[in-house]
């Protein structure tokens, strides 16, 4: 199946998402008080390298691996939504400990508890897609 | 080797092996890092189609990589912490562990401390409010920002897609006013 690549990247990036402690609740306090660079070194270094490695694709005119010329995704720029939804999503992060990906995999490592999180995820989402047209965008 | 492995990595070697992850899903085939859109099509999936509101109502069948990405992160979070885990408290900053101990974590040896985070923590409000409100501002969001994390400032900042700064500074006046001033609100 064409998809089953993608899932042998997700268990990459679960992995190594789990042994950066990028995943600890603990780590992402410890970062919201300003107390350990960990976790902005983890994330400087890593768009540091996606940077990098997104000019070497450019500059060398690298085809991806279906043959296609390379043309990356725009996100459409909304200023408010951006800055709301980005306040909100943070406050979560901060409580949680989490953002997504780090979710699923706590989920992997066993805190089965976070299960309940991943439905208030989903039901957050529904919300979302509900009261969409009143918000500020 | 194995005790490579099995400690902690440092930001140095996670942090790139991190930032990979947008040259790979752009090579492999224009894909657009990122985890919180799961959330839309797992939404979408489970909703008929013209009953929902636009946002859910839209071609989800050709973003079923990212649930298979999903399926391969929880898998990931098993393997680095079953298979490779360690077996030593998380390394905190001394500053940090002072602090938290004072808020009242005692367990700093699991990736969410047992004294906020546990089934039982659900019957409390406020541990209700910390386990399932947290979601469900995860989800809200992340989806009113189109992105978390890894979309903005990992794949947005690392294609020079500026705009997700005001996203990333967004996540960050957040989880201060959280750790700042609603702390005891949750905790």
């Amino acid at each position: 199946m064409r998809n089953v690549k993608y899932l042998l990247v997700g268990i990459y990036f679960g992995t190594v998402l789990t042994k950066s402690e990028a995943i600890s609740w603990l780590r992402i306090q410890e970062m919201f008080r300003f107390q350990s660079f960990h976790m902005y070194g983890i994330i400087m270094s890593a768009i540091a390298t996606a940077m990098i490695g997104v000019l070497l694709l450019k500059l060398f005119k690298i085809k991806t691996a279906e043959g296609t010329t390379l043309d990356i995704p725009k996100k459409e720029f909304r200023f408010k939504a951006y800055l709301f939804g980005g306040t909100i999503f943070g406050l979560g992060w901060a409580v949680t400990g989490a953002c997504p990906g780090p979710l699923y995999a706590l989920l992997g490592a066993g805190n089965l508890v976070i299960v309940v999180t991943l439905f208030g995820a989903l039901l957050g989402t529904l919300l979302y897609s509900v009261l969409r047209s009143r918000l500020p965008h | 080797m194995l005790e490579i492995l099995s400690a902690p990595w440092p930001w140095y070697v996670s942090g790139p092996l991190i930032g990979i992850m947008v040259p790979l899903l752009l090579w492999m085939g224009n894909k657009k890092f990122g985890v919180s859109s799961s959330f839309r099509t797992i939404c979408a999936m489970c909703t008929p189609p013209k009953s929902v509101a636009d946002y859910l109502n839209y071609d989800w069948k050709s973003e079923t990589w990212n649930l298979f990405l999903m399926i391969g992160i929880i898998a990931g979070g098993y393997i680095g912490f079953n298979v490779i885990g360690s077996n030593s408290n998380v390394p905190l900053s001394q500053a940090a562990i002072d602090q938290l101990s004072q808020q009242g974590v005692t367990d700093f040896y699991n990736l969410l401390p047992a004294d906020f985070f546990s089934w039982d923590a659900l019957l409390t409000w406020k541990g209700f409010l910390r386990i399932f409100a947290g979601g469900i501002l995860i989800g809200f969001g992340t989806r009113y920002a189109d992105g978390c994390t890894s979309g903005h400032a990992i794949f947005g900042m690392g294609t020079m897609q500026w705009g997700s700064m005001v996203a990333l500074i967004g996540f960050f006046i957040g989880g201060l006013i959280v750790t700042n001033f609603l702390f005891s609100f949750f905790f």
